[in-house]
C-alpha cells in the first residue's frame, strides 16, 4: 500500500500527479485531472491574472529535472547490527533512494526548489512501515539499543522544515512511515468517539467514518494528505473548528512511544484534573519525545445539512468588524473566512469559463449590481465566504442570523456559488506554486495569530513590509501580498498570508525569499501576532521560540525532551 | 486665486477638525482616563468629559482654508516687505512631497523666530503640500484676534506645563496621535521647546516627540516620517528683543497690540532666510532592532502605559539626532563669520584685517563641514559690507575699524554702559553661536588641549570628555558618544593642519597654534563664563543676603563660605543674584566676560552642576530649590584648572 500511495503523488511538488495546472495549446489556464470540481476546465482570465500581477510571461520559463538522478542522493549511513535486528522483526522497510528523498522534506518552498534543481545534504538512510503500536515499540527499542535517529513522518505535508534532516546527524536516521497505521481501531457511537491508528490520513478518516455516518469534522487545508499523528504533532487546526474545535478539543487519549516507554492516560474521559495534561506535552511537540500511534478522537454525526454562503463588504476594514462581531455574538458558522482584495480579484482570475450566455449575463448584473448600484469599488471591496453546518431549519436560521449582522457593516450577501468556489480554492491553490515555479515565479503562505484589535494593523503592516522588503532586495515587480481571515474566536483571529514574487533577475531567489518571510514574521511579532497559529515552529522558526515562550518556558520544555529522551533518538531538531 | 489642491498622505480618510475632536473624545484612550478619574475622584464621567471638551475646545485647531487664503496673502504681503530673499532647497520639498503621501509625517523645524512657523506653513501652501498642524504655546490664544487665526490656519495650543494632569495629557496625546494616525496633516512642532534666545540650537523637549512616535511603536502605523528643517535667517526679526530678555528685562506678554507696534519693524531689513527641509528619516529605520516589542503586545494599546527605559532612551536619541540634523543643514550667513571674528578683536578691529580674518574663517568653516551661503563671485570685502550695512544695528565702521555699535540702542532706559555693551555682545553674539553648533567638537579639542597639563591623549581626551559633561545642555552632544565626539574633533583638526597626532601625543603644529588658540578663544566666553558662575554658586546664600563683593577674590572667605552656608535657594533667586554679582565683577573690571551677563548660560550652568551632582535639585511644593555640595563645586572648578588626575579606564579605550 505504502508504495501505491506514493506513486499517486508528485515526487517534486503538491498533491496528486494527475492534478496540476498548465497551459494549453491555446495559452489558456486549465487544471487538470478528474480529482477537483476545477478539474478539466479552462480558466480564461488566469493568464492574464498572472502576467499582470507578477509581470511573469509564458515565454520564461523554467523547468525541474523530471526525475529524481539517484546518483545525486547521498548514500546511506547503514548500521548493519540494527538492520540484522529489523530484519528479526519482520517490519517493511526500504533503503531505496527515491523513498528515502520522498521523506526527506515537507512543502517549505526551499525543499521544494532543491528537488527540483538540487539535493538534499541529508536525507534519511533508511524507511521503516511499522503497522500498529507494537511496531513502533520495537522500531523505538532497536533505536535506542544502536543509538540511532528516528524522524516520524506521517503526510508528508509541514510547511515549516520539521522534516528536514538535520545536517550533522552522524547516526543512520530511520524515516518511521505512519502510513500504514491507518485504520480505525473502534468506534463508541454512546460516546461518539474513535479510537483510530495514526497514520490514517484526513481524507481517508472521513471517509471511513462517514460510512458509519460519522465525522470528525476536522478539516485542515491539507486534509487529503496530512494524518492524525501529524495534527497532533503540530496542533492543527481545522476549517471548521467553529463546530468541531481545534485538535487540542478533539483529542480524547493519545498513546505515544517514547524512549523511556509509552506515555497515555488511564482513562477516555472528556476532561480531568491531574496536574499540567499530558496531553499538552504530547500537542505540538513535533515528532521530538517520540510516535504517537494511537489517539482517540471525539467523533460527530455527519450534519443532515450543508450551505455555502457569501458576503461582499465595501473594503477589508468594514469586513474585519463584522467578523469580530459574529465570533462576539459567538455565532460564527463552521467557516467563515474573509478574503481581502487581492485575493478577491486572485479568486476571481480562476473562475472557470461559464457555459451559457446566461450566466455570463447574471455575473455581469450581480457585477452591475454591487459596483455600480451600490458603489463598491471592485479594487477595495473585498468577501467573506461562509459555510453552515447542522440541521436543515437551524442552518437557515443561522444563515439569517450571519447575514444580519454583516448587513449591519455594510455587506452584501454574494451567493453560494462564491461561498463553495472559495472553498474548493483552499485545496487547488497548493497546486499554484508548482505553476509558479515554472514561470520564475515563487511563493508561499504562512499564518498567525493575532488579538482582534490588532487584525488590521497586523495584516497592513504585514502586507507593507513584504512588498518593501521586496523592493529593496531587488525583487523587481511588485510581489502579490495578500492576507486573509480564516478563523475567530472569542479574543482574535488567525490570518493567512499568501505571498509570491517574480524572481527574474534574482540570482539566489531562496535566500531572498527566505529573507523576505523572515522579515514579514518579524512583523508579525511586533505587531502583536504569534509566532504560529496552527503550522508549528519546525526548524524554520526556531529562532523566536525563546522570545515567544519566554526562557523559563523553553527551559521547561527542554527539561521535559531532557526526561523523555535523553539520548536524542528524536533527533529532528524541531521546536528546542 | 491661488488653486490650492495639495499632495496629500495616501491612506488619509478626509475629515473636519470637529469629527477629530469627537473621535478624540470618543477614543478609548481618552475614555479609559475619563473613567479612571471619575472612579478615584468620586465624580461623575459627565463631567470629567465636560472638561474634556474644554480642554479639546481650548487646543484645536479649526484649519479652514479661508484663513489660509488670508494668512498666505497677507504673510506674502509682509514677507516681502521685510525680507530679501527665502531661499528654499527644491529637492527637500520634493523629498517631502513624496514622503508625505507615504506615511504621516512630522515637521520638526529649528526655532529661532516666530516667522518659522508661518514660513514654513507658507512655503507648503505655496508648494501645495499637505498645510501642517502646528503645536503652538497657548499663550498665543492671549492675542486677541491673532489666536484665533492662528487656530484656523492650523495651530493647535499646549499648555507649558501639564505634567500632572493626567486627563489634560490624554486629551492631548490622543489629539495629536489621531492626526497622526489618520494622516490627516503634517505634524509640526519645535524639538526646542521654545525660541532659542541665542541662536544656539537648545537641548531637546521629549514629551510631543514621544507621543508621535508612539502610534508606530504601538504598529498603528507603518512608519512615521520625522523631517529635520533648518531655517536660518541672516538677520533674527527679535535679535534686540532676545537680547533684553536674557539680560533679564522682562518679555513682553505675547499680545495683539505688542504685534501692532512691531509695524516699526516692517520699515527694516532683515536680509534673506534660508530654510532647508532635511531627508525624511524613517523612524521604522531608527527603531529597528532597537526596541523590545515584548512591553506593547502585553498591555491593551489603549491604556496609558510609562514608557519602558530603553523606548525613553531610543527617543532621547533620535531627538539629539533630529537636532544635530538640524544643526548640519543650517545655512551660516558670511556675517556668523564677521561676529565671530569681530567679538574676539573687541573693542575695535581694523577693517581690513577683519575681512582677512572673515576669509580665513570661512575656510575653517567649510572644512568643518558648516554651509556658508557665499557666492563664488562674492568678494569678502562685499561680503563684510553688506553684513555690516544689514546689521548696523550692532556694528559699525568707524575710521577704518569696526566698532560695537553700543552707544545709542534703543531707548537706553537703563542708561548704563555696562548695561549697553553687554547687550551689543549679546546681539553678536547670538549669531557668532550659529557657528559654534558646528564647531564645538573641534573646538573643544582645541580647549582641551590648551587645559591639559601635557599633550598626552588621554590628558587631552579627559579634558574634552569635562568639558563636554560641563556643557551638555549648552551645545548639542549626541548622549554617550564622547569619544567619537573627541575622535571627530581630532580629525577635523588634524584635517586643517591645526594638530598632530602621534601614537600617544595630540600637539598643535607651528602653523596651527593659530587656528587652536582662535577656536579656543571662541568658546573663552563659554569657558570663563561657566567658571565666574560656578564659582559664585558658592557663593548664593551670602549673595541673598549680605553679599560684600571686595572679599570675592579671598581664597579664605571663599573656604569659610563653603563650609557655612548650606541653605538651598531656588531659580527665581538664583538668577537675579547671578546677574547682580556678574554686573558688579564687570562694573569693577575684575572679568571681560559679558556673556555670564545671559540668563541662558545662567541657567544652562546651574543645570550643568546639578547634572554633575555638585548641586542638589529638590521638588518642593513651591517649585524645584537648590543645594550647593560645596566640595563637588571646588572639584569641577579644580577641573577646569586641570588639577584633577586623568581617570585610567577611560584612557584605556583610547
Amino acid at each position: 500500500g505504502a508504495r501505491l500511495w506514493q506513486e499517486l503523488l508528485k515526487w517534486n511538488g503538491w498533491g496528486y500527479n494527475d492534478s496540476k495546472f498548465i497551459f494549453n495549446k491555446k495559452g489558456q489556464a486549465e487544471f487538470t485531472g478528474k480529482r477537483y470540481r476545477l478539474g478539466g476546465m479552462v480558466l480564461p482570465t488566469f493568464k492574464e491574472w498572472i502576467e499582470k500581477t507578477f509581470g511573469a510571461s509564458l515565454e520564461h520559463k523554467t523547468t525541474s529535472r523530471a526525475s529524481l538522478n539517484v546518483n545525486d542522493v547521498p548514500p546511506p549511513i547503514v548500521n548493519e547490527e540494527f538492520l540484522q535486528d529489523l530484519r528479526a522483526t519482520k517490519i517493511s522497510y526500504s533503503q531505496d533512494a527515491e523513498d528515502r528523498v520522498f521523506r526527506a522534506h515537507g512543502h517549505c518552498l526551499h525543499e521544494i526548489f532543491v528537488l527540483r534543481e538540487g539535493m538534499f545534504k541529508r536525507i534519511p538512510d533508511i524507511v521503516v512501515w511499522p503497522v500498529c503500536h507494537e511496531d513502533v515499540v520495537k522500531i523505538v527499542e532497536l533505536a535506542c539499543k544502536h543509538n540511532l535517529c528516528i524522524i516520524p513522518f506521517g503526510g508528508g505535508t509541514s510547511v515549516s522544515s520539521a522534516l528536514e534532516c538535520p545536517e550533522e546527524e552522524k547516526r543512520m536516521i530511520i524515516s518511521l512511515d505512519t502510513s500504514q497505521m491507518n485504520r480505525i481501531l473502534w468506534i463508541d457511537e454512546k460516546n461518539l468517539t474513535a479510537c483510530v491508528e495514526a497514520g490514517i490520513v484526513g481524507q481517508d478518516l472521513e471517509k471511513q467514518l462517514a460510512e458509519s455516518g460519522f465525522c470528525t469534522g476536522h478539516e485542515p487545508d491539507s486534509m487529503e494528505f496530512s494524518s492524525l499523528g501529524g495534527w497532533v504533532a503540530t496542533r492543527a487546526s481545522g476549517m471548521k473548528k467553529n463546530i468541531y474545535g481545534n485538535i487540542e478539543d478533539l483529542v480524547i487519549h493519545i498513546k505515544m512511544v517514547t524512549p523511556r516507554g509509552i506515555v497515555e492516560k488511564n482513562c477516555q474521559v472528556p476532561r480531568m484534573s491531574t496536574g499540567p495534561d499530558i496531553h499538552h506535552f504530547i500537542m505540538g511537540s513535533e515528532g521530538t519525545l517520540g510516535v504517537v500511534t494511537e489517539v482517540t478522537i471525539k467523533i460527530r454525526p455527519v450534519p443532515e445539512y450543508q450551505k455555502y454562503g457569501s458576503v461582499v463588504f465595501p473594503n477589508f476594514e468594514r469586513g474585519v468588524a463584522c467578523l469580530r462581531e459574529v465570533a462576539k455574538q459567538r455565532c460564527a458558522p463552521a467557516s467563515i473566512r474573509l478574503v481581502d482584495n487581492a485575493q478577491f480579484q486572485f479568486g476571481h482570475a480562476l473562475k472557470p469559463q461559464v457555459a451559457s450566455i446566461f450566466t455570463s449575463f447574471l455575473d455581469g448584473l450581480k457585477k452591475f449590481y454591487i459596483t455600480k448600484f451600490k458603489g463598491f469599488d471592485p479594487n477595495i471591496l473585498c468577501v467573506a465566504t461562509l459555510l453552515f453546518e447542522g440541521d436543515r431549519e437551524k442552518v437557515l436560521q443561522h444563515e439569517k442570523q450571519v447575514y444580519d449582522i454583516a448587513t449591519k457593516f455594510g455587506g452584501l450577501a454574494a451567493g453560494e456559488d462564491n461561498g463553495q468556489r472559495g472553498y474548493m480554492l483552499t485545496f487547488v491553490i497548493a497546486y499554484l506554486r508548482d505553476l509558479g515555479l515554472d514561470y520564475y515565479v515563487i511563493g508561499e503562505s504562512f499564518e498567525t495569530s493575532v488579538p482582534w484589535d490588532r487584525v488590521l494593523d497586523l495584516c497592513r503592516n504585514v502586507k507593507e513590509r513584504i512588498v518593501r522588503e521586496c523592493k529593496e532586495k531587488g525583487v523587481q515587480f511588485a510581489p502579490l501580498s495578500t492576507c486573509r481571515v480564516t478563523q475567530t474566536y472569542d479574543a482574535g483571529a488567525c490570518v493567512y498570508f499568501y505571498f509570491a514574487f517574480n524572481y527574474r533577475g534574482i540570482s539566489d531567489p531562496i535566500h531572498v525569499y527566505e529573507q523576505i518571510e523572515r522579515a514579514a514574521r518579524e512583523e508579525i511579532l511586533a505587531n502583536g501576532g504569534s509566532l504560529s497559529h496552527h503550522h508549528g515552529v519546525g526548524k524554520l522558526r526556531k529562532r523566536w521560540m525563546k522570545e515567544s515562550i519566554s526562557d523559563v518556558g523553553l527551559g521547561m520544555l527542554r527539561s521535559v525532551k531532557e526526561y523523555v529522551d535523553p539520548n536524542n533518538i528524536f533527533g529532528n531538531k524541531n521546536l528546542l | 486665486m491661488k488653486c490650492y489642491t495639495p499632495v496629500i498622505y495616501k491612506g488619509l480618510s478626509p475629515c473636519k477638525p470637529n469629527a477629530i475632536k469627537s473621535a478624540v473624545l470618543q477614543s478609548e484612550q481618552v475614555q479609559y482616563v475619563i473613567k479612571q478619574l471619575a472612579k478615584e475622584m468620586g465624580e461623575s464621567p459627565d463631567i470629567i468629559q465636560e472638561e474634556a471638551m474644554e480642554i479639546l475646545d481650548e487646543m484645536g485647531h479649526r484649519m479652514q482654508l479661508g484663513a489660509v487664503r488670508f494668512f498666505a496673502f497677507t504673510l506674502s504681503k509682509i514677507f516681502k516687505q521685510l525680507f530679501q530673499r527665502v531661499c528654499v532647497n527644491e529637492e527637500g520639498m520634493q523629498r517631502l512631497q513624496h514622503a508625505i503621501q507615504e506615511h504621516p509625517v512630522v515637521l520638526l523645524p529649528s526655532h529661532r523666530s516666530y516667522v518659522d512657523f508661518l514660513m514654513l506653513s507658507y512655503l507648503l501652501y505655496t508648494y501645495d503640500l499637505a498645510l501642517p498642524v502646528i503645536a503652538a504655546g497657548i499663550d498665543f490664544l492671549g492675542m486677541k484676534i491673532v489666536g484665533e487665526l492662528l487656530r484656523r490656519a492650523g495651530a493647535f495650543f499646549m499648555r507649558r506645563s501639564f505634567g500632572g494632569n493626567r486627563l489634560y495629557w490624554a486629551v492631548f496625546a490622543e489629539y495629536v496621535k489621531t492626526m497622526l494616525r489618520s494622516g490627516y496633516a503634517p505634524i509640526e512642532f519645535f524639538l526646542e521647546g521654545t525660541r532659542s534666545r541665542t541662536a544656539k540650537t537648545l537641548t531637546p523637549k521629549f514629551g510631543l516627540l514621544s507621543i508621535v512616535m508612539e502610534p508606530f511603536f504601538k504598529r498603528e502605523v507603518f512608519d512615521t516620517y520625522l523631517v529635520p528643517i533648518s531655517i536660518s535667517y541672516e538677520r533674527i526679526l527679535e535679535e534686540s528683543l532676545y537680547a533684553y530678555e536674557l539680560l533679564g528685562v522682562p518679555k513682553p506678554k505675547e499680545s495683539t497690540s505688542g504685534l501692532l507696534k512691531a509695524r516699526r519693524i516692517l520699515s527694516d531689513n532683515f536680509g534673506t532666510i534660508h530654510i532647508y527641509v532635511g531627508q525624511p528619516v524613517s523612524l521604522r529605520t531608527l527603531a529597528s532592532g532597537r526596541i523590545s516589542r515584548c512591553p506593547y503586545n502585553l498591555v491593551p494599546r489603549h491604556l496609558p502605559q510609562k514608557p519602558s527605559e530603553d523606548i525613553q532612551e531610543f527617543v532621547s536619541d533620535v531627538a539629539y539626532k533630529m537636532e544635530l540634523l538640524q544643526i548640519e543643514n543650517m545655512v551660516l550667513s558670511p556675517w556668523v563669520l564677521v561676529a565671530a571674528v569681530l567679538l574676539q578683536n573687541l573693542p575695535a578691529m581694523e577693517f581690513e584685517l577683519l575681512i582677512e580674518k572673515t576669509l580665513w574663517l570661512k575656510g575653517l568653516t567649510q572644512t568643518f563641514g558648516g554651509f556658508i551661503e557665499w557666492p563664488d563671485n562674492l568678494c569678502a570685502k562685499k561680503a563684510v559690507l553688506s553684513g555690516l550695512t544689514l546689521h548696523s544695528n550692532i556694528a559699525g565702521l568707524v575710521d577704518g575699524h569696526v566698532v560695537l555699535n553700543d552707544k545709542g540702542v534703543e531707548d537706553g532706559a537703563v542708561g548704563e554702559i555696562v548695561f549697553r555693551h553687554a547687550l551689543a555682545v549679546l546681539m553678536c553674539a547670538t549669531y557668532r553661536n550659529q557657528l559654534l553648533n558646528v564647531f564645538v567638537r573641534p573646538a573643544l579639542v582645541a580647549v582641551a588641549l590648551q587645559m591639559a597639563p601635557s599633550f598626552r591623549k588621554e590628558e587631552v581626551y579627559s579634558c574634552f570628555n569635562f568639558l563636554r559633561d560641563v556643557f551638555s545642555d549648552e551645545f548639542i552632544f549626541f548622549p554617550g558618544i564622547s569619544l567619537k565626539d573627541f575622535e571627530e574633533g581630532c580629525f577635523l583638526l588634524t584635517k586643517c593642519d591645526a594638530i598632530q597626532t602621534s601614537q600617544q601625543e595630540i600637539y598643535p603644529t607651528d602653523k596651527g597654534s593659530g587656528t587652536v588658540s582662535f577656536l579656543s578663544a571662541m568658546f573663552r566666553p563659554f569657558v570663563e563664563g561657566y567658571q565666574v558662575l560656578i564659582r559664585l554658586n558658592t557663593y548664593i546664600p551670602v549673595v541673598n543676603n549680605a553679599y560684600k563683593p571686595r572679599r570675592l577674590k579671598s581664597q579664605l572667605i571663599f573656604r569659610y563660605l563653603s563650609k557655612e552656608m548650606k541653605e538651598a535657594f531656588t531659580e527665581k533667586q538664583f538668577i537675579p543674584a547671578v546677574r547682580n554679582f556678574v554686573f558688579q565683577l564687570l562694573e569693577k573690571g575684575s572679568t571681560q566676560c559679558y556673556e555670564a551677563l545671559s540668563s541662558d548660560m545662567q541657567k544652562n550652568a546651574l543645570s550643568a552642576l546639578v547634572q554633575l551632582g555638585a548641586v542638589k535639585k529638590k521638588k518642593t511644593p513651591n517649585g524645584f530649590t537648590y543645594n550647593v555640595n560645596q566640595e563637588a563645586v571646588g572639584k569641577i572648578l579644580d577641573m577646569f584648572d586641570a588639577r584633577i588626575p586623568v581617570q585610567k579606564p577611560v584612557a584605556a579605550r583610547l
